[in-house]
Formats: structure tokens, sequence, C-alpha cells
């Protein structure tokens, strides 16, 4: 099939409706409004329904509600709008309902920015929402990427029967790039029906969706039957990618649109002799720890790239657990970095310069 | 020997937590038996709501949902635009309706949503002990107004029914109150009508139910009753506020 | 074949965004790597607005062309204000003479001008001047070739109606007559 140019948001929208998304609930926010307006004008051409909610946190619950009755449901939205999300996120995980939420990130605190940023990694990985869970969050790095990842999201969110992060930034949702939408069709999984609300049609109990559970021993004992699914997450969907990892001296790490930017640093150090690598983590959770486990013998230094103020390095240094150092460099508020600063800031990293 | 009660299969065989005098019991009845007499319990939808009717998904005899504080009309929203060929009600108190859900309630009559929601009015937080709601009148006692309701600092108990009325995509909207067997009665049609309004795909229909709070009031419950009928009928006036011709 | 790193800008409404998207969209088909990435937010209604766009022969890391840009389409004069130390050595700067009233300050790039509005106009409709840098673009680069561009038309336009796709395809042939010879050959030089 032939490449179609396409923005991400567009992309994204597309290979959720091939991925089986029915439903799909939103409220307006820059970067991600290409994806709202997709769904309107699309998603009633496949059969399925898309409706603007008065806010995100009625956008959220609407999205609750139509899973809970058995819809392949989504909805999207950019950073403040997720942290308006979060109490219905904390929901969605306590009472497992697969689903789908994308997260077009802007800069932060507050309102911010509208440009692009990753400063949401805490709250796509820490969750933000009240107690005990995690979301699968995947990365993608291309709009190629996007499709396939949001694609495969719903299929992943009923095996799990766990909400799904995809977690886009404004550059990977503005920018254009071709893509391929036959490239990665995945068998999509029907999943276990036995928990939807459909009426009890007087054939079984009434079935009840809920999350309060007042004796401790029983909270306890959800809990760790949910520490057991997110087990099972971490030990088969961890995902991430290497670029000239073999032999390298210097170890990039970054996730998204960052990432992208880095493999051209990459390339550049190489030509300028300075061995590069990268690990592209393509889930931010779980996160990818083995390839922090065994790091090359020629490994000096672990540079961590991010459009962010210092987050996914938390998660680096755990990895790395102390074997060589690890540095940060980031670019927040909307400002991207370019690809010389980072082979300038690694250059000077080598020579003993950078801190 | 002919039977001339019997509970209705409306709701299950578990015992309310709700206090001695506390209208929700009354409540639930009515609405198990609205949707027993309609022969709709097995395509029902219930969306529970946080309160002291939470729990309402062990009472009710249809499948339930349990929604985040204020968020029950988003969520009838989303099951109702998903299987709109099930009956879906939310079962708010006045806390969850009209103090943190107020934006989820208006927008879904103002989509014309298809659902009944289930008011309860008690003019108090009764889960958390006895708070001041939106609802509270003024001078009435709360633990978070020890003085009673201060009008000038609090502003004057929020009228939901009526606002809610005035919503162009509100179909049916009714004010009855359970301290009577008499205003029962009518409660109970008004009920009905919530859902026939449903089924008959008429749009966004409402219930306020007038209701005592015995233990956050203070009171016994037969003073309860007496106190509702002397303070909140008068600022609270029940009526129909508003319904569709063909209902 | 070069990889070409383009900055289109002018103010919203000149469609600088289309150019854009028109020079990826013909080296996609081209088979080559693109991306194109828009300046977005409040910019997009009115202010100055500009489209990076990217063609290699890899896939592309970072989209973004707002610094060592070897090519500049620029339509107006603030764009050219903004715009104008963002190109690099040796790169092209092709102007809208039209709206842009003084010379370009740097020595070390090709400068191209024509009165791509007036020419426009010339053609039926001065809103298709970015068909005419469009054209003047790829007379002076080689690339993207016509035929691409022309089946990029109906991509990124949509199939809108045979008049205005009769109309950009005039223009856009009108932009790369006006660049002669003699200007490829001392761009090249």
């Amino acid at each position: 099939m032939s490449r179609t140019l396409m923005k991400g948001n567009e992309a994204l929208a597309r290979a959720a409706i091939r991925g089986g998304c029915t439903h799909f609930f939103g409220y307006p926010i820059t970067p991600q409004n290409e994806i709202p307006e997709y769904f309107a004008r699309e998603l009633p051409k496949a059969g399925g329904l898309f409706l603007q909610a008065e806010s995100e946190i009625a956008a959220v619950n609407m999205l609750y509600g139509s899973a809970a009755a058995g819809a392949q449901a989504m909805t999207s939205s950019s950073s403040p709008g997720l942290a308006l999300m979060q109490e219905g996120i904390s929901m969605l995980a306590a009472t497992e309902i697969p689903c789908v939420i994308v997260n077009v990130m802007r800069g932060g605190p507050g309102l911010g920015t509208i440009q692009p940023a990753q400063s949401d990694y805490f709250q796509m990985t820490r969750g933000g929402g009240n107690g005990d869970y995690r979301i699968l969050s995947l990365a993608p790095a291309t709009v190629q990427e996007s499709a396939e990842m949001m694609e495969e999201s719903f299929a992943l969110a009923q095996k799990y029967r766990t909400p799904v992060f995809l977690v886009s930034d404004g550059l990977l949702g503005q920018m254009m790039e071709p893509v391929q939408f036959d490239r990665h069709t995945k068998k999509k999984r029907a999943g276990n029906k036995r928990w939807i609300l459909t009426g009890h049609h007087h054939r079984r109990p009434p079935r009840t969706i809920k999350s309060l559970r007042l004796d401790p021993a029983k909270l306890e004992s959800h809990n760790l039957e949910l520490q057991d699914k997110y087990g099972r997450i971490s030990r088969r969907e961890t995902r991430f990618e290497l670029y000239r990892m073999n032999d390298a001296e210097l170890v990039f790490c970054a996730f998204g649109s960052t990432a992208r930017i880095v493999k051209n640093s990459i390339d550049d150090l190489r030509q300028k002799g300075c061995r590069a690598g990268l690990i592209r983590p393509q889930t931010l959770w779980p996160f990818p720890v083995q390839p922090f486990k065994t790091l090359p013998e020629s490994g000096k230094a672990v540079i961590c790239v991010e459009m962010n103020c210092g987050q996914m390095v938390d998660d680096v240094r755990l990895a790395v657990e102390g074997r060589m150092p690890v540095h940060f460099y980031g670019r927040c508020g909307g400002v991207i970095p370019e690809p010389a600063e980072l082979s300038e800031y690694a250059l000077e990293l080598l020579t003993g310069g950078a801190a | 020997m002919s039977v001339i009660f019997k509970k209705t299969t409306g709701l299950t065989e578990a015992a309310t937590h709700y206090c001695p005098g506390c209208t929700h019991g009354i409540a639930h009845r009515l609405v198990g038996e609205a949707l027993e007499e309609l022969g709709l319990l097995g395509d029902t939808i219930g969306c529970a709501s946080v309160g002291c009717s939470i729990f309402s998904y062990n009472y009710f005899n249809v499948d339930m949902i349990e929604c985040s504080h204020g968020r029950a009309p988003a969520v009838a929203t989303g099951i109702k635009r998903t299987v709109p060929d099930k009956t879906v009600f939310t079962y708010q108190g006045d806390g969850d309706l009209a103090a943190i859900g107020t934006a989820e309630i208006v927008h879904a009559a103002h989509r014309g949503e298809n659902i009944t929601v289930i008011f309860i009015n008690n003019a108090i937080y009764g889960m958390t002990g006895g708070q001041m709601a939106p609802t509270t009148l003024p001078g009435q006692k709360a633990t978070t107004a020890p003085a009673g309701r201060i009008a000038e600092f609090s502003g004057r108990p929020l009228k939901m029914s009526e606002m809610l009325a005035e919503v162009p995509g509100a179909a049916y909207v009714e004010r009855v109150s359970l301290h009577h067997p008499k205003y029962i009665r009518k409660a109970k049609k008004a009920i009905l009508k919530g859902f026939t309004c449903q089924l008959a795909k008429g749009g966004f229909a409402m219930v306020e139910l007038l209701s005592t709070c015995p233990t956050g009031w203070g009171l016994d419950p037969v003073e309860a009753m007496e106190w509702l009928e002397a303070n909140m009928i008068p600022y609270y006036p029940l009526g129909v506020l508003k319904t569709p011709e063909e209902v | 074949m070069q990889n070409e790193r383009i900055l289109c800008a002018g103010f919203g409404g000149q469609g600088v965004m289309s150019l854009g998207k028109l020079i990826a969209c013909a080296a996609m088909l081209d088979g080559r790597e693109v991306t194109w990435m828009p300046s977005y937010g409040p910019e997009m209604r009115g202010g100055t607005a500009y489209c990076s766009v990217v063609v290699a022969d890899r896939p592309v890391g970072s989209p973004i062309v707002t610094t060592n840009a070897t090519s500049l389409i620029v339509m107006n004069l603030p764009s050219l204000d903004r715009f104008e130390q963002s190109v690099v050595p040796g790169g092209l700067i092709l102007l809208n003479r039209s709206l842009i009233d003084r010379e370009v300050g740097r020595e070390d790039v090709v400068v191209h001008a024509l009165e791509a509005t007036t020419m426009a106009a010339q053609c039926g409709d001065p809103r298709a001047a970015n068909m005419i840098m469009l054209g003047a673009y790829m007379a002076l680069r080689g690339t993207p070739r016509h035929r691409h561009v022309e089946e990029a038309f109906s991509l990124v336009f949509g199939s809108g109606s045979s008049t205005s796709f009769n109309l950009n395809r005039k223009a856009l042939r009108c932009g790369f007559d006006s660049v002669s010879a003699e200007a490829v050959i001392r761009k090249a030089a």
C-alpha cells in the first residue's frame, strides 16, 4: 500500500478506528484538536459515535460508562486536560476498564504553553490519580509508529483489561510524515466480555462495577490482584529500541520526539569520531530496565535527554544503578532541542567540560 | 389467602445500611417498583453516586456502576450512548448533584440525554456526617455551619429542579416529597413518569425527592418528617416544573 | 540527491503551509523521506505563519528547520526579518519581491527574488503567489518534479474544482518559467 502524508494527530485517529475504536468522548484543547475533529468527521461513517463533552472530567467519565457498557472507547487530550482526568483514570484502573487515552503533551506547569513538551512523563508513569495503579504507556517517535501503537492499543487494553496511554506531543501530533496503514495489522482481540454491563435479563445476578471496598482485607486483595496484572504487563509488554548501541561509549536515553532529534545528533557525533548510541523506551511504563543492565563495556556515561526539567532521568538512574554516571540534558517550555546543541553538550562532557 | 403486599423484585434481599428514619429506603423501593412494573429490571443499568447511596448497587436488582463524586450523569451518558436500548438511571444526592456535579448534570440535561435522574434532596451531606450542602436551608445547622447557614455568607440554597427546568434539553422535571404516604404515592407516579419519558425517548428526566436525614439533622424520624414539611416544602415547592406533552 | 531543509514563511492566508505540504508530498511521491512541521497556535490566526520541510534519503530526525535551513521561501517582509539568519551559508533565499522592499543583507547565500504576487494576479488570482514561488523553487533546485507536484495537488487540497487546479498549474508553470537558465547556472555555481 502506498504511503500517505499525514499529521500525527490524524494518523492516530485513523489508526484508532482501524484498531476497533467505536466511541470517542473528548473536549477541545490544543495541540490535539485534529484528533476529535477527525473522529467527528469519520467515526459516524464507521458506525461509531463521537460526542463532545463539557469538560475533560466529563469526557473521561463518559469513556468509563461507555467502555463499561462494552464499547471500545477512547478519549484524547493534552497535558492540563489529562490533569483534569486523573480522578477518572484512577477509577478506570481500579475497575479495570479497557480503554485508550491519548496525551498530546504540551509544556507546563499550569496552562504553560501549547508548544511541544514531554513534561508529563511523571503524569504518564506515576499516576496523578490516587492509589496504587499503573497504566501501560506507549510512546511512539514517528507518525508511522504513532499509527501502529494506536492501532494495537485497543488489543492491549482488552488483553489486560486496563486503560492504555498513548503518549504523543505537540511536535509528533502536528508534524506530517509518510505513514502506511497496512504495515502492521495485528489480530484483533475480542477480550472477555463477562464483566460488562448489559442488564441481567433475569438470567444472572445483577453485576456491579465498583472500586469502593471498605473492608481492608478485600481492598488489599484487590490491590494485590492489580499488582499481579501489572507484573504480567511488565514482563510481557516492555518495549525499547536500540540505535547504534553496539560499541557506544556515550549512551543517550530519550523517548518520543526527542529521540528522533537525538538520533540526528548521534549520527553527527559518530561522524566526529564519538561513538554514541541510543536506548529509546517505547513503553514509559513499564520502563525498559534491561538494556541499562547490559550496557556495552565501552560505555562511559549515560545522557538522558528530555523536553522537560528531568523526569525520566529518575527511572534511568534507577535502571543504571550507579554503574556509570547519568547526566541530564533538557529543554522545556516548548523549546525543542537542536541536534547540534546535543552534540556540543556530549562532546563537552567527554572532554570533561560539562558537569 | 390473597397477597395484598409483597416486596418488589426490583430490590435485592440485602438489608440496607441506611439510618432509621432515612427516606433512602422509600426512594429505593419506589424506583425498584417502577422498574419492576415497567418490566425493565433485566434491561436497566443504574449509576450509583458518592454519598450514602453509593451502596445502592447492593440493593437495586439491576446491573450497576459506581461513579466518582458528581460524575454519574457523564457516566450515564457514556452508557446510554453506547447501549441506547437499555434503561439508564442515576441515583444522586444533593451534595453529588447540586455541588460537585453541577457541570455534569447541567450538561446531561443540556444535551437532552435520554436518561432518568433520581435526585435525593435532604438538604445536607449525610455520608460525611452532616456538613452544609448547597441545598441546606438558611438558618439550618450543619457541622460546617454551626450557627446555621448564613445566606449572606454562603448563598441561598440552590433550587436544582427550577434551574434544570430552564435548560432547553430537559424534558421532564418534577419535585415530590417522601415525608408522608400521600406524597409517597405521588412520588411513585413521578418516578414512573421519569422512566416512561425515557422509554418514549423523551429526553432528560429528573425527579427530585425531598428526603429526610434524621441523623444529620439531629432529629428523630418523626420530627424529621415534620421538619421537612414545615421547612423544606415552603422553600422547595412541590410540583411539575417541566413536562413533555406526549408522556 | 541532496538533503533539503526548507523553511516556508509568510503571513496567514498566503498559503505557505500548503506550499510546504506540496513540496513534502511531492518528495514523498518521489520516494524520499520527508517531514512537514507547522508553526501552530495563535500565529495561525493572522500573524507570521511558517512551516519546516525536511527531505532526506534516510528517516528524518528533527523536523524543525528554524536554524540551518538550506532554503528559505519567504513571502513577506516580517518573515524575512525573522528568518534571514536561519539559512546556512550557501543556502537559497527565494523571496516575494512584491511584498519585500528591501535587499537581503547577507552575501553568503544565493538570493532569488520575483514579483510573485503580481505574477499570480496576472495568472488570474494573487492568492496563487505561493504556486509562483513553488514553481521558481522547482526550477532553481531541480526538484520536486512537475508530475509529482501535480499528483500532490489532489492529495494536499483534496479533489477541488478543475478551475483551481488549472490556476495552480498555470501559476506553477509561470513561476518555473520565470527563472532563467542563467539564474539556475548562477545558483549551481
